[in-house]
């Protein structure tokens, strides 16, 4: 691809997509089909959008720098529907849940990759509002996009617009954070309130409207969580962030890993009150709902306050609580005390909750 | 919505359950209808927070358990017909038929859709009017109105496409058959506020009079239930047997006549099966002549079912109360909410799977644990 081309629109900000791609206001079998069209999609879609200098060169692969060290590499498919929700889209979505499963891992997330698969007949337009979120969460992760793919499925065959971004980060030194690695006697944190993103996308799907919009809580991690390691990294034992399953997946997966048990004071769990409302009508815990920009912490008691003031001093962890601790009964449970002063289990649910009767 | 904090407040709770202690003096067995209310009890920890005297029975109320076996496998045959759009609340499609459920059904490529509201099937017959579409009408008397409703507004607007297959059960007859059954143990019960919100409570006081039991209508949240069992423990301490309003702030006793006439106009009482417990004289409601021809059961005139329930299922003890979820065999081993063997195990409300799903496999010695921090 000539240099030139790929400044045709240098400057984002004043990017006018989808010209010429009006030509053809929706996707077509031919744009993936590696001809004019496909090219008209990277040249005037993709590449001003994500430009960078590994993939300017649009090659077979892209040749990255790395420091030397252990890498971190971690991929995922997105399916979302809809692909446009409160609080995001599936293109935000698709970049920030590969560098949040990287920032997790201890991992400075540095380059990405992007496929996608698009449906017949799915809007130009609508892929530009895709692309151009996905550009901007790359932007503010501080995460380049290097390499991509982009496939058409016939109409019928797909569900508009599937994305699947791969991710390598540059593991951080001096940390030794992993799900068997919490220890009784760790407190537990999470940046934030629970179950924002599965509800907003559930009012969305189910055209269930509250007294105020639930937005989804869409956002990378990797910023917040690398204050949390610079303030007390050798202290973090265990991190995740709790996506499809909710808070009680990851930590019943955690508990099982490491062989310990885990209690949650459920008093202490931050969820707001549209979303506990929203989840009392549909007859869900939302301890079990997605999140997309939350993640839990254990860390040991002595770090904990430290920790909690780092998370809360950041935008994304305002809400930021202590919610329960590890002991070394009960091992690979999950146990609740509830407002009443009982105690019940948590367990690893099925499949998804279903929303009952009456 | 100030329930979600007022009324699950640990300190009140805790000095109801005090004061509950205080006047009892001798042991009962109290039934708590509905399998919201159980699945409140066992969330919250009610029941350990009572005294050792009084034992929480879990009966009847989850409408996805006791829907028939036959009437599954009717939905699971309409389900995967050509041009039919199934439709139903979310959870019936876990439920265990003969073969399969609802959820392979879809996977098999049935078109079986999740609503919230009977009227949203409406919505979709008016939208596909060359496709059938059939709403499984579940429930008990609280889901009914918008069942009944859903009907008559597809036989206003002249509807061909729309039917439902209904098995709609009655909480005062299952109550009375619960007390005539031999081998009762149960002294006093906590009617379903939700039903009652409909219903109100006038058809209480003959039961109360006829088997010299308590009623006490009650709420979900765990003050609504603790306030009910508190009442109910002071009727039985005291030797009476009335009705009574603790849920005072959604029911009264003549209940939400709008919905109760909708409820006659397009309904009829008739004799229902109760999957684990058999039939029930007058138990249930199907649709009237008037609305004859939207019955999903007459329109699709499906024949051939043979009904199968595992042996291994004890489902009918449960809910009879017979049995805790515990003390059946299967659970927790051949029967889990993953392979359910009865409705129990699946339904958001059934007591198995609320036994199963906040760990009351294990012992209180193990979790015991969990409180010393």
């Amino acid at each position: 691809m000539p240099e030139a081309l790929i400044h045709v629109q240098p400057d984002f900000a004043n990017w006018t997509c989808p010209l010429p791609l009006a030509d053809y206001p929706t996707i077509v079998m031919g744009h993936g089909g590696g001809g004019k069209l496909g090219n008209e999609l990277v040249e005037h879609l993709f590449l001003p959008a994500f430009r960078n200098a590994a993939l300017a060169h649009l090659g077979d692969a892209a040749v990255l720098e790395l420091a030397a060290g252990r890498i971190a590499m971690s991929t995922d498919s997105f399916v979302v529907q809809p692909l446009f929700f409160p609080g995001g889209n599936i293109g935000a979505l698709a970049v920030n849940g590969t560098v949040n499963d990287l920032a997790v891992s201890g991992a400075t997330p540095k380059f990405l990759s992007a496929s996608f698969i698009l449906e017949e007949g799915f809007p130009i337009a609508q892929l530009a509002a895709i692309v151009e979120a996905m550009a901007a969460a790359a932007r503010a992760a501080g995460v380049q996009i290097v390499t991509g793919d982009t496939k058409v499925v016939e109409r019928g065959h797909g569900d508009g617009c599937y994305i699947n971004t791969a991710g390598v980060g540059a593991m951080r030194s001096g940390i030794q954070i992993g799900p068997q690695c919490a220890e009784p006697g760790d407190a537990i944190l999470v940046s934030g309130t629970l179950g924002d993103h599965g509800m907003a996308i559930m009012s969305v799907r189910e055209g269930l409207e509250f007294e105020s919009q639930i937005r989804s809580d869409c956002a990378a991690l990797n910023g917040l969580i690398a204050n949390v390691l610079d303030a007390a990294g050798p202290s973090v034992h265990a991190m995740r962030d709790p996506t499809r399953g909710g808070l009680a997946s990851t930590l019943n997966e955690i508990a099982q890993a490491s062989g310990v048990g885990i209690v949650l004071q459920e008093k202490s769990l931050p969820v707001r009150t549209e979303v506990q409302s929203a989840c009392e009508l549909l007859g869900f815990d939302p301890v079990y709902v997605a999140n997309e920009g939350k993640a839990v912490f254990f860390v040991a008691p002595e770090a904990a306050s430290r920790v909690l003031e780092v998370l809360r001093a950041h935008p994304l962890g305002r809400d930021a609580a202590r919610i329960g601790y590890v002991t070394a009964d009960h091992k690979g449970i999950l146990v609740a005390r509830t407002a009443m002063g009982a105690n019940r289990v948590i367990p690893i649910q099925i499949g998804e909750q279903l929303p009952r009767i009456c | 919505m100030k329930y979600l904090t007022e009324f699950r407040n640990g300190e009140i709770a805790r000095a109801m359950a005090r004061e509950i202690d205080a006047i009892t003096t001798r042991p009962c067995k109290i039934m708590e209808v509905c399998g919201g209310q159980t699945h409140s009890i066992i969330k919250n920890g009610i029941d350990q927070m009572l005294p050792a005297e009084i034992e929480m029975i879990h009966g009847p109320g989850c409408p996805v358990c006791v829907t028939p076996l036959d009437l599954i496998d009717k939905a699971l045959a309409i389900a995967a017909q050509p041009g039919v759009i199934f439709c139903s609340f979310g959870d019936m499609l876990r439920v265990p038929g003969t073969a399969g459920d609802l959820f392979q059904v879809k996977g098999s490529g049935g078109d079986v859709r999740v609503v919230y509201s009977p009227l949203d099937a409406v919505e979709l017959a008016e939208k596909y009017p060359d496709r059938q579409v059939v709403f499984f009408g579940v429930g008990f008397e609280t889901t009914a109105p918008a069942n009944a409703m859903s009907v008559h507004l597809a036989k206003r607007r002249g509807l061909k496409n729309f039917s439902m297959l209904v098995s709609h059960v009655l909480v005062p007859p299952a109550i009375e058959a619960i007390m005539s059954s031999p081998g009762n143990h149960v002294q006093a019960f906590l009617a379903a506020g939700h039903v009652c919100s409909v219903m109100g409570y006038w058809e209480y006081p003959p039961i109360a009079d006829k088997f010299q039991i308590p009623i006490v209508v009650t709420g979900f949240e765990p003050l609504d239930l603790l306030d009910g069992i508190r009442r109910a423990v002071t009727q039985l301490e005291r030797g009476e047997h009335r009705v009574e309003n603790a849920y005072e702030r959604i029911v009264s006793f003549a209940g939400n006549l709008e919905a109760q006439r909708v409820l006659a106009e397009v309904f009829e009482v008739t004799d229902r099966a109760w999957r684990g417990i058999g039939v029930i004289p007058r138990s249930g409601w199907r649709l009237n002549a008037r609305y004859r021809d939207f019955d999903a059961e007459e329109r699709f005139n499906i024949s051939g079912i043979h009904t199968v329930e595992s042996p291994l299922c004890h489902a009918g003890d449960v809910l009879r109360g017979a049995i805790k979820p515990a003390a059946c065999p299967a659970f927790g081993k051949e029967c889990t909410p993953r392979h359910p063997l009865g409705a129990t195990m699946v339904s958001s409300e059934g007591a198995c799977a609320a036994y199963f799903n906040y760990g009351r496999f294990l012992s209180v010695d193990q979790l015991a644990g969990a409180s010393h921090a």
